[in-house]
């Protein structure tokens, strides 16, 4: 039986510039108790079709034609055409939150910060079930137990901020499953999540559903999740289905182009190391111009570029008052040892808050140290960067370059992209008006943008447009070491591909050096020649990026890597295997790697090149080195 | 919470007495003082009987100390003529121009500034909510374009004018006095039913003239911020669990919009005393704004400090009411320290 039947659907926006259709002739049906994916880039669609099972649609959208038709697997209610109804009517306020339910991609913004969690949860059994207050608590410790909260009756008086992302999920799926809805939308659940607790939400939400007997439209644009979540897959694109079927058929035998073309975007550890991603637009760049006058590296390839020396970072997070209270701090970064060679793309790995981000901003000196150096060699051996002043520093500012994570805040919307792409070369004094303008044309062909587009703003720009004029800026100065901060994280896979493509030939081209931070590992396992994993502000495993990712000797590598889903249903995630949040405790790590809060972090090379924090080892023998 | 209720309350104390020292520094600023302006005057005139009887009092007041004694004894932690006497010994001054004590001066006007003060915000509140949140709620429909209006309109008005075309409608209709707080005949009458209602109709002109400009400004942040919130993820969460719009809109974006306007009853205070002078001025009202000016355009020191100090206080108080409130109804505010440990 089809819980959910969708024939013919078109919704379409009245805008200023007149009507425009979002979601053209769709077909699809989810049966009971299976999951259904709906996958397809950003602005495709597939939003609004979530919306328009909720009755959520915007004002200005308005359903053209066809049919949603929602069925009770119990046949309790006859079917309901939900695109008939009333958006704010009581009939689908009936429906919303009952029979249908939805959670949201941001954990963070989606729950009220004002109201506690097991009242926000309860609310909905209120509204539902017919129940007094006392037994909507009753219920709703249920549902957090059902989602496995580790103290169901504390966790009914906790408000949002203080719980971990994956906790807030958490409560987002018990709240859309407190009515036993007969169908569940995910739109895109574990996006904004780190991979390990991406899995143990996908976990969750496969047990919930056998046990409630439930069927799942999961919204994604991850092929690795639909590879481990979904029986049947709906391909979308510009608002038309290109391809649906089962799993098997379309991860097996992909039909139509568009399908092949995502499938090939997306990067995974069986890759060749030589192979390359197919991005679905490619782009083409022309270096020439900016090859052939760049200064010269002194520093030979592979030699040392960057070091890392027992680098330290503690952060206050409460100072002591006037008044009393205890000043609390925080520390992370816990002696950080890290070479960086010259000409390399060093991947470094973490979850979020592991002090990624942070260890690199201490190498950009945009934060002090509480301990060690950073050294960088600009040609004359190795120096510290803090003590860099004047002219020094501006000459270590040009070879350092950032890019950012979101494409989307790291512009300023009032400054043309000419402004944006000339301002380094002002701040910096290089060139006369003329050769500013001359470069700037040079870096939009650098990253395969149109020149003219100069004269545009960010807003006219699409994320990976974007996050290619961000690239062009970090180019601007002629850097010869770029930090690249998760720059594919906020993208589509299919721009994601173009990103990473353009980031490899301009490596090769300029004889740029990487340090790649970001929490995908399939990603930094394409782009990267080494790895660095941190955890908890301690560096955990070093190595080449083969070595790390085909022989990981951490627990804490183990789990993230288990944790990855691949887009391929021959290696699906072992979810039995997944140890909720033990992997990331220091503590509880198995001898030699158990590390408490006293002890040092050492690195133990326990193979050729490929470098443990093992502190349990230190003293046994093995090759000890400081992460050469 | 009873922790940080009587932490916040503490830390009121050295605030006040920076607060004290900056006043009394800001008003000794000019040259001289009252007693030495009158001396030099009468001097001018040839005059010279009285100017031993001023002398006396330059040294009665300890005018004729250092600046730091001079404050240390107005506040009352020095000895001056007749030992620790100041404010904290709950001694007020003296107003040289009234030659009265400065308690007797402003006595009677400051039970009536605090109830003026506080119909105000009162007005304020009261009326800006429903209009913002309609505003917010029906954004660029004819209600809203017809509010921006007014409110535009309301702040763009001169309030003495809008007081005088007040005055004028409430007195021909309702034959409603003219000026003042009360019916002149309840005038240094003792308080009855009659005068409190009497005070009453007469605080309606003055709490509407002196409220609308800040309920114009109310309405259109409230707006703003109340847009702002409805947009938000968790708007979209509630409704999906099948809320009512209404309770929709009550139980999550009002309750965060409203942040904003609680922090803001501290800053209200100040503004309404010193907005209101011209009002109270061309209304004869009998609060401490008019008696303000005056004192600091006469360098009547210990009167214009005590006046300076009392607003700040009421700030104090304001703000201190704004942060309870605020713990009690964020509790990211009452927990923080919770979520950190």
């Amino acid at each position: 039986m089809n819980v959910l039947s969708i024939e013919g659907l078109t919704v379409e926006f009245n805008t200023a510039e007149g009507k425009i259709r979002a979601v053209d002739d769709v077909s699809f049906v989810v049966p009971e108790n299976r999951t259904v994916a709906l996958v397809g880039e950003s602005g495709s669609g597939k939003t609004v079709i979530s919306q328009t099972i909720m009755g959520l649609l915007p004002e200005a959208a308005s359903i053209a034609s066809g049919k949603v038709l929602l069925s009770d697997p119990t046949g309790a209610e006859p079917p309901v055409d939900i695109a008939a109804l009333e958006r704010k009517g009581p009939k689908m306020r009936h429906l919303r939150g009952n029979r249908v339910a939805i959670i949201f991609q941001e954990p963070m913004t989606s729950l009220s910060p004002l109201h506690t969690i097991g009242d926000q949860i309860g609310e909905a059994a209120l509204l539902h079930r017919n129940v007094s207050g006392s037994e909507a608590r009753e219920l709703t410790k249920e549902m957090l137990r059902l989602v496995r909260f580790p103290d169901p009756q504390r966790a009914l008086d906790t408000y949002p901020f203080e719980l971990s992302g994956g906790l807030r999920q958490r409560a987002m799926i018990a709240m859309a499953m407190i009515c036993h809805p007969s169908l569940l939308i995910a739109d895109e659940p574990t996006t904004a999540l780190d991979v390990t607790i991406q899995a143990e939400i996908l976990k969750l939400i496969r047990e919930v559903q056998a046990e409630l007997r439930m069927s799942v439209l999961m919204i994604t644009h991850d092929f690795g999740v639909v590879a481990n979540m979904a029986d049947e897959i709906a391909v979308i694109y510009h608002g038309r289905i290109m391809e649906k079927g089962t799993a098997k058929q379309l991860f097996n035998d992909p039909k139509h182009d568009y399908l092949k073309a995502l499938l090939n975007a997306v990067p995974s550890f069986h890759m060749d190391k030589d192979e390359r991603l197919v991005p679905i637009r490619p782009i083409t760049l022309k270096s020439e111009d900016l090859t052939s006058n760049r200064p010269h590296c002194e520093v030979a390839p592979g030699e040392p570029l960057v070091e890392m020396r027992d680098v330290t970072k503690t952060f206050t997070l409460r100072k002591g008052s006037l008044l009393g209270g205890q000043a609390k701090t925080m520390t992370a970064l816990d002696k950080i040892n890290l070479t960086i060679r010259r000409g390399e793309c060093l991947g470094l790995v973490g979850e979020s808050g592991s002090g990624k981000t942070t260890a690199a901003k201490t190498i950009l000196r945009a934060l002090d140290l509480n301990g060690g150096e950073v050294l960088y060699n600009r040609g004359k051996g190795l120096e510290d960067i803090a003590n860099l002043k004047g002219a020094d520093l501006m000459d270590y500012r040009r070879r350092v370059q950032l890019i950012f994570q979101d494409p989307f805040s790291s512009l300023n919307p009032r400054m043309t992209i000419n402004d944006t792409l000339m301002e380094p070369l002002e701040v910096h004094g290089i060139g006369t008006p003329q050769e500013r303008a001359e470069r700037a044309r040079n870096l939009m062909d650098l990253v395969g943008l149109d020149p003219r587009f100069l004269r545009r703003y960010p807003h006219s720009f699409s994320g990976g447009q974007r996050q290619r004029i961000g690239i062009a800026r970090a180019l601007a100065l002629n850097p010869e070491f770029i930090l690249c901060d998760e720059p594919t994280s906020a993208l589509d896979v299919s721009v994601q591909a173009q990103i990473l493509n353009l980031l490899q030939d301009l490596k090769r081209d300029l004889n740029l050096t990487y340090l790649f931070v970001s929490h995908n590992l399939a990603v930094v396992d394409y782009v990267a020649e080494r790895i660095a994993v941190m955890c908890r502000g301690r560096l955990v495993e070093l190595g080449e990026t083969r070595t790390v990712t085909g022989n990981p000797l951490h627990p804490y590598t183990k789990a993230l890597l288990s944790a990855v889903p691949e887009p391929d249903l021959s290696a699906p995630l072992d979810f039995a295997a997944l140890d909720a949040n033990q992997a990331s405790e220091p503590q509880l790590w198995p001898e030699p790697f158990r590390l408490t809060d006293e002890m040092e972090p050492t690195l133990v090379e326990l193979e050729p090149d490929h470098f443990v924090c093992a502190p349990g080892l230190k003293n046994t023998g093995a090759l000890e080195g400081t992460a050469a | 919470m009873l922790y940080y209720i009587v932490r916040r309350i503490l830390m009121m104390v050295p605030t006040l007495l920076v607060i004290s020292f900056l006043t009394f520094f800001i008003i000794e600023l000019p040259t001289g003082d009252y007693i030495s302006n009158q001396i030099a005057a009468l001097k001018s005139s040839g005059e010279s009987s009285s100017v031993a009887k001023l002398e006396f009092l330059r040294k009665e007041f300890s005018l004729d100390r250092p600046f730091f004694e001079r404050y240390l004894v107005w506040v009352g932690l020095w000895p001056g003529p007749h030992g620790f006497d100041g404010l904290i010994q709950g001694n007020w001054g003296w107003s040289f121009e009234y030659d009265k004590p400065v308690e007797q001066v402003i006595g009677p006007t400051l039970p009536l500034t605090v109830v003026l003060n506080f119909a105000t915000i009162l007005f304020v509140y009261v009326v800006s909510f429903p209009i913002g949140i309609f505003s917010a709620t029906r954004q660029y429909s004819w209600g809203d374009y017809g509010f921006t209006f007014l409110g535009y309109f309301g702040l763009a008005t001169p309030n003495f004018l809008l007081a005088l075309i007040l005055l004028y409608f409430f007195n021909r209709w309702f034959g409603l006095s003219v000026g003042g707080l009360m019916a002149p005949e309840y005038i240094d009458q003792p308080w009855s039913f009659n005068k409190a209602m009497s005070v009453m109709a007469h605080l309606i002109v003055p709490t509407i003239v002196i409220g609308t400009s800040g309920t114009a400004a109310m309405i259109r942040r409230l707006r703003a911020n109340l847009l702002d919130e409805l947009h938000r993820q968790y708007v979209t969460t509630g409704r999906a669990k099948g809320l009512k719009e209404g309770r929709l809109l009550v139980k999550y974006p009002l309750r965060m919009a409203i942040n904003p306007f609680i922090a803001d009853i501290g800053n209200l205070i100040p503004s309404l005393v010193s907005g209101s002078v011209i009002v109270s001025v061309v209304m004869s009202l009998p609060t401490v704004g008019p008696v303000l000016v005056s004192a600091l355009q006469s360098q009547d020191q210990f009167l214009s400090g005590f006046i300076l100090l009392f607003v700040a206080i009421l700030t104090l108080i304001g703000m201190l009411i704004s942060d309870l409130l605020l713990a009690v109804l964020d509790p990211r505010i009452r927990l923080g320290g919770r979520a950190s440990s």
